[in-house]
């Protein structure tokens, strides 16, 4: 039997105007067809910075996630607003094809396309208009890079992605993401498919690229989230029950449903 | 001990099943080869048909049982194409939707006589095209339609989600994500499928006979316009296919060597139906390698 939380108790901080904002949702909810799964969504991400989103299976992380960059357009309804820029980017007339292009996302699987390694990373460039070799290969190598991949693939660009490993799929579709130039990354749980020193190589190329990008990071795995990010926010049955620096949230939780579940005595 | 008896048995079942039908296949080949392959000759292959006893080569049927499959799959492919990524990607879980489906098996439970009836009756008299190679050619690919977009459609649908969510990640549209991602994962499964529906479509008869006709004019190999009367290449011209031509010989064929004449025409449609089928299998692995492992 699950414990029961009051849903109106909940501790989470909000920023002033000093500090630069890479996005913010307000009033944010989700439905599944009549499924309520996203409750009154409130956080807001600081710039170069990695924020975790933890909490229990089916607390609705993946969803507000999704939301963010409209990838769950077709399969839920999302109202309230999501700030990006000074535009409010869940409206029905923004270019959502735009939006994915600054708002990059990994998944949990690693999903490189049955393509080469070169043709993972630039496929999606072309598409957008970058023509240019030169261009193309800068940003390959960029990418790749960033993702820590490079020395490992660079003398193989024309294998086929499927031949790697799942840590360096996964490294490959961070690649595939950044070099999009995109602002925000977005993952879902990246490393939950990978071996501990897949992981470890993962961990340190988000904490290398927060200095680029804002990172927002859903994962299971506390202990990830203590090492790598600077905020923690915690969802508890579509609820954001506590937003705060990691540090705090782990060491002070506020409230009780996060005190337990940080405790390990949940439910 | 009872569970492992059990097992036992409905193996050993299983296996005689899986041997007879291999079995009566394996017959069956060895029936007709040794009948036929005799009498197979080059100047069988490429002779001309004698129009009134039947006797002699076919040549002329040879080439226009393919001529009518490229033409039927240049008709074909394109539209159950486009019908399967409907299907599988646009099309959202409605009535409209349903009923499509519903149409689409109703088509392909079709007897390919009706199918050639309604070929004779719309495009031979109402359209007063005649018998000819384009009347065929449409008519089968009524009959090649359904089968193809339900290939194309599982195919498509086979492809795991999250390539279709890669894609839209990185702000691909949907429409470049399907022709650019999804679909060359797809192209083995439905390469070997329209080589196999390729199989079928060179074997068919039945729908040809009210279409394509039955008798193959001599023609002239040397013209190549399609727009001559006596090209091979003219669309509008009578075409009796090889299976057309097994079917006529054996029903109505004057000649003394009938029997022979069927026997050695059908070995020829069985050797070239089997190399569809290898063909398919080859060329389906040489792309799936070719796409998923290193070039
Ligand atoms: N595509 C979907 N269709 C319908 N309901 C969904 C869908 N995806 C998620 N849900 C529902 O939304 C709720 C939240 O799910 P979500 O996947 O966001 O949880 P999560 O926190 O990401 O869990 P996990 O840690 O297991 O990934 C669940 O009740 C789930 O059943
Ligand atoms: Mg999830």
């Amino acid at each position: 039997m699950l414990k029961q939380y009051s849903f109106e108790e909940t501790a989470v901080q909000t920023f002033d105007d000093k500090t630069s904002l890479a996005m913010r949702t307000e009033d944010m909810q989700v439905f599944y067809g009549s499924n309520h799964a996203m409750f009154d969504a409130n956080l807001a991400f600081p710039k170069n910075q990695i924020t975790a989103l933890i909490g229990a299976s089916g607390s609705g992380k993946s969803t507000y996630l999704r939301s963010l960059n409209r990838m769950n357009d077709g399969i839920a309804t999302v109202t309230g607003k999501i700030w990006y820029h000074g535009v409010n980017i869940n409206e029905p007339g923004v270019n959502i094809y735009e939006i994915r292009r600054h708002i990059g996302m990994v998944f949990q699987r690693p999903n490189p396309f049955a393509k080469s390694i070169r043709e993972n990373i630039v496929y999606a460039l072309r598409a957008n208009g970058i023509k240019k070799k030169a261009e193309l290969e800068e940003r390959i190598e960029q990418s790749l890079k960033g993702a820590a991949l490079w020395d490992e693939v660079k003398d193989n660009l024309d294998k086929s992605a499927l031949s790697l490993s799942g840590g360096q799929q996964q490294r490959l579709c961070i690649a595939r993401s950044i070099a999009m130039a995109p602002d925000v990354l977005l993952l879902d749980e990246p490393c939950s498919a990978l071996d501990p020193i897949s992981t470890v190589k993962v961990e340190e190329t988000l904490l290398e690229l927060q200095k680029k990008y804002s990172i927002i990071i859903v994962t299971h795995n506390m202990q990830q989230a203590s090492r790598i990010s600077s905020q923690c926010a915690f969802f508890h049955l579509g609820h954001i029950m506590e937003y705060a620096p990691t540090g705090t949230m782990f060491s002070n939780p506020q409230i009780p449903v996060t005190q337990d579940y940080i405790a390990g005595s949940f439910g | 001990m009872n569970a492992k008896r059990t097992d036992f048995v409905a193996t050993v079942v299983i296996d005689l099943i899986v041997a007879s039908v291999v079995g009566i296949l394996f017959f069956l080949l060895a029936y007709i080869l040794t009948a036929g392959l005799p009498h197979v000759s080059w100047s069988f292959l490429t002779g001309a048909t004698d129009a009134f006893s039947g006797a002699g080569g076919i040549g002329v049927q040879l080439f226009n049982s393919f001529y009518l499959l490229v033409l039927t799959m240049l008709i074909s492919v394109p539209i159950s194409l486009g019908a399967g990524i409907y299907l599988a990607e646009y099309a959202k879980d409605n009535w409209r939707t349903s009923l499509i489906r519903s149409a689409i098996e109703v088509l392909s439970s079709l007897p390919s006589v009706v199918v050639g009836l309604f070929g004779f009756l719309l495009f031979v008299v109402k359209f007063k095209i005649g018998f000819s190679v384009i009347s065929g050619s449409i008519a089968l690919t009524f009959f090649n339609l359904p089968l193809l977009t339900r290939n194309i459609e599982e195919s498509l649908s086979a492809v795991s989600r999250s390539q279709r969510e890669a894609g839209l990640s990185l702000g691909l549209s949907k429409w470049k994500t399907e022709l650019g991602i999804i679909l060359p994962v797809a192209l083995p499964g439905i390469v070997t499928g329209i080589v196999l529906s390729a199989g079928r479509v060179f074997g068919e008869a039945a729908a040809l006979i009210y279409t394509a006709g039955q008798s193959a004019p001599v023609t002239n190999f040397a013209d190549w316009n399609p727009m001559d009367p006596a090209s091979p290449l003219n669309p509008f011209r009578p075409a009796e296919t090889l299976a057309v031509h097994i079917w006529k010989v054996n029903t109505e064929g004057l000649a003394s060597n009938a029997a022979a004449l069927s026997a050695a025409a059908s070995a020829v449609l069985i050797i070239a139906v089997l190399l569809f089928n290898l063909g398919a299998r080859l060329l389906g692995n040489y792309l799936y390698r070719r796409v998923t492992a290193s070039k």
